[in-house]
């Protein structure tokens, strides 16, 4: 090689690098900080390879996850080019143009909503909900369901002493009633010599926690948002009489089958009382599923999944997960959106699957393979096909907030009657929803 | 030897400064000093001072940029004073104040008594007592959650072993009766140091000559503790009171960590409360006038002690 050509191969590398980097970008995408945003990580490690543009994170832990993202959605501020946001916030930030459509996108790029989950289409991606205005992708399907101690269940001397006391196997639930005689029959129990409590459930106050889990029996004792037939109707559906009994369920449930001190408890602390052995169930979003069964003291076969158990009025689960989002205010929208282009392809949705996310695929889900080849997989599937979400309203914060302090006032600290913490939840509301110019 | 320093200085300066300077009378000279000052604290305390005045007055909500801002007159203000749930708050507010307050003079008063008198070990006994004040809230907070963890909590196993009452039958942050108290307990046991080492200088500034006087007077240890130790002290006992009282008005960092308001709303404090109106509900407009009401009526209440605390100096 003469010196000319090696001149002019090295000048050629130096301005096919600089092009490159004319061209890359450096794209922050903000989560959430658990196991999955770790997973995306990994998996972002393709996109870089492929774009050349390099990725950074920002992860915000769960309790100050949504306080910190809509502050900095709110402020405009540049620091997330992609936002895998709550699916409560959709309303918010497509109102207030925090989020850019992405319909033309979709449309250009041949990526179809009839492609993921409908359940994730409309909790994650669209607004006004059930109309085809996306301003998200499905990325991560969630829903909360129960995680049980199996080898305990398959124990005989604990099978046979159920089975004496309440007449039917201690296996799954097949109810919510049921949920609650296991719980309480595991309460205050000697397991191996240890004290062993019914089911860790989630109490939280701070964030979004008991209203997470208190839907879970709202819902299937006949709680309704508003009217069917009068959206914002809220009287007599958000405070029937059945949505009542179903608080009280769950504050039966917080009162004889949970552990000590656990009035403040959200993920990480069911995640932790389930992991050490305290409690013999435990409610918690199916992100969890994978990590228990890596856990060398409650993973390898001794856990079983399954989904949120029916009552009286229905069957429903609380949904949650995300859909993730360009940000408006992003001077690097072009590679966001190649992000998402990337993300959406049926590869990348088989390996988030295998590295821990929960892909909302079609394509991925009803693989013939899927519900084998994890032992929560058809917990998942199945849990997915019964959820329900919070107010998507812009307002939603407002309606969480007094929600959260309604539940957590008569559930953990007993303060009046269940009819009266869903009548004055009302009121809470119509004066939320009047200020919205909703009623 | 100053005045030679100060020459040779004056020499040093250049001329077009010297002579810029020498146009400049000593109150412009003193305002071109301060107005940096002056400029920071208007931009910073000030002008967000008024800008808040203002806002409390409209429905305006920082999350809703492109919705109109109305004028609402004392709407908010009317909202806040007659909405129970405030009261709840200010009520949780006193207990807490008046509670760590009256905990804190009585056991830091009683330390800084007894670290008075000379005994060896004195100076390291000194710095452990003092050691929780120098920790982040948030930390203490956040491990004071697994002091009271009914099940692995050494404060329950403590509570268990001096009663006898099995330790995973209460729950401190659980409990309706006890979680008020859980706070204050951690915050005396955090602050209860600072309230020390106040009276501790109060009590190494009264002259030991008058202790000799009243010792040649034959007055008991008793009558001297209440003639001479707790007047001379109590200038000092106020000033603690003062800081500390302020201090717990605002207290959040501390109470977030350990209840997160709860159980219920139990421990939620004015200072929760108010960022829950802002920054969780958005409510700007309601949050500012809000923010007022707790202004005015720690100020009022600070002003008044504050003329309190000077008529007992002068005494």
């Amino acid at each position: 090689m003469s010196f000319k050509t090696s001149v002019k191969m090295v000048a050629g590398a130096v301005m096919a690098g600089s092009i490159q980097a004319a061209v890359a970008d450096d794209l922050t995408l903000c989560w959430a900080s658990w196991d999955p945003a770790n997973a995306l990580v990994e998996l972002s490690k393709d996109f870089e390879k492929e774009s050349g543009h390099k990725m950074s994170f920002e992860f915000v832990p769960w309790p100050n996850f949504a306080d910190r993202m809509l502050n900095e959605l709110n402020s405009g501020g540049g620091l997330c080019d992609l936002m895998i946001g709550d699916s409560q916030w959709i309303g918010g930030a497509a109102e207030n143009g925090q989020y850019i459509k992405l319909n033309d996108f979709f449309a250009k790029e041949g990526i179809s909503m009839d492609d993921f989950i409908p359940a994730t289409v409309t909790g994650y991606s669209e607004w006004p909900k059930g109309t085809p205005n996306y301003w998200a992708l499905p990325a991560f399907g969630d829903v909360v369901g129960w995680t049980y101690r199996k080898d305990w269940f398959e124990r005989p001397e604990l099978q046979k002493e159920y089975k004496g006391k309440y007449g039917r196997d201690l296996a799954v639930p097949k109810s919510l009633d049921e949920l609650k005689d296991i719980a309480q029959f595991f309460q205050n129990r000697k397991i191996d010599g240890k004290t062993v409590y019914g089911a860790a459930i989630y109490t939280e106050r701070g964030s979004e926690g008991i209203t997470m889990g208190v839907t879970n029996a709202l819902y299937n004792y006949g709680f309704e948002y508003s009217n069917p037939a009068k959206p914002y109707d809220l009287k007599g559906f958000v405070n029937s009489k059945e949505a009542a009994a179903g608080l009280e369920f769950y504050k039966e449930l917080y009162d004889t089958a949970t552990p000590p001190g656990s009035s403040n408890w959200y993920m990480g602390e069911n995640i932790d009382a389930y992991k050490s052995g305290q409690v013999a169930l435990q409610m918690n979003f199916a992100f969890i599923w994978p990590g228990v069964e890596a856990d060398p003291n409650v993973g390898g076969g001794k856990s079983g999944y399954f989904p949120n158990p029916p009552g009286p009025a229905g069957h429903f689960a609380q949904l949650g997960g995300q859909g993730i989002s360009v940000v408006a205010s992003s001077d690097k929208q072009a590679a966001a959106l190649e992000y998402i282009k990337w993300f959406a392809q049926k590869e990348v949705q088989d390996k988030w699957w295998r590295a821990g996310g929960y892909s909302a695929l079609k394509a991925v889900v009803e693989d013939p393979g899927f519900v084998s080849s994890q032992p929560y997989a058809k917990t998942f599937l199945d849990s997915m096909a019964i959820v329900k979400d919070f107010w998507a309203e812009p307002a939603y914060a407002d309606l969480l907030l007094p929600m959260q302090e309604r539940i957590h006032d008569y559930v953990i600290a007993g303060k009046g009657t269940a009819q009266e913490a869903l009548d004055g939840l009302v009121d809470d509301w119509t004066e939320v929803l009047k200020d919205e110019g909703k009623r | 030897m100053l005045r030679l320093l100060a020459d040779k200085i004056a020499r040093k300066t250049p001329v077009g400064v010297s002579k810029h300077v020498e146009g400049l009378s000593d109150k412009k000279l003193a305002w071109l000093f301060v107005s940096p000052t002056i400029m920071l604290l208007l931009a910073i305390n000030i002008f967000p001072l008024i800008w808040t005045i203002y806002l409390s007055f409209t429905d305006y909500r920082v999350n809703r940029p492109n919705r109109d801002v109305n004028w609402v007159d004392l709407r908010n203000y009317e909202r806040i004073l007659s909405d129970s749930d405030i009261w709840h708050t200010m009520q949780a507010t006193a207990h807490f104040l008046v509670s760590t307050l009256v905990l804190q003079v009585l056991l830091g008063f009683t330390l800084a008594f007894l670290i008075n008198k000379k005994f060896k070990g004195n100076d390291l006994l000194t710095t452990l007592i003092v050691l929780p004040m120098m920790l982040s809230p948030a930390v203490v907070g956040n491990f004071w959650t697994f002091l009271y963890q009914p099940q692995i909590g050494l404060f329950n196993y403590v509570i268990s072993f001096l009663s006898g009452i099995d330790p995973s039958s209460f729950s401190m942050i659980g409990d309706v009766h006890l979680a008020p108290w859980a706070i204050v307990i951690v915050d005396t046991w955090m602050w209860t140091p600072f309230v020390m080492l106040i009276c501790l200088a109060g009590l190494r500034s009264i002259p030991e000559s008058i202790y000799e006087a009243a010792e040649c007077d034959r007055a008991s240890q008793w009558r001297q503790f209440w003639t001479i130790t707790i007047p001379m002290i109590l200038p000092f006992l106020m000033l603690a009171v003062l800081f500390r009282g302020i201090e717990n008005f605002k207290m959040f960092d501390l109470v977030v960590q350990l209840t997160g308001g709860g159980p219920g709303s139990l421990t939620t404090l004015s200072s929760i409360d108010l960022k829950r109106e802002a920054f969780e509900k958005w409510k700007t407009g309601y949050s500012s006038a809000y923010a007022m009401i707790l202004f005015v009526t720690v100020f009022g209440l600070a002003s008044i002690y504050v003329k309190a605390l000077n008529k007992v100096k002068d005494r």
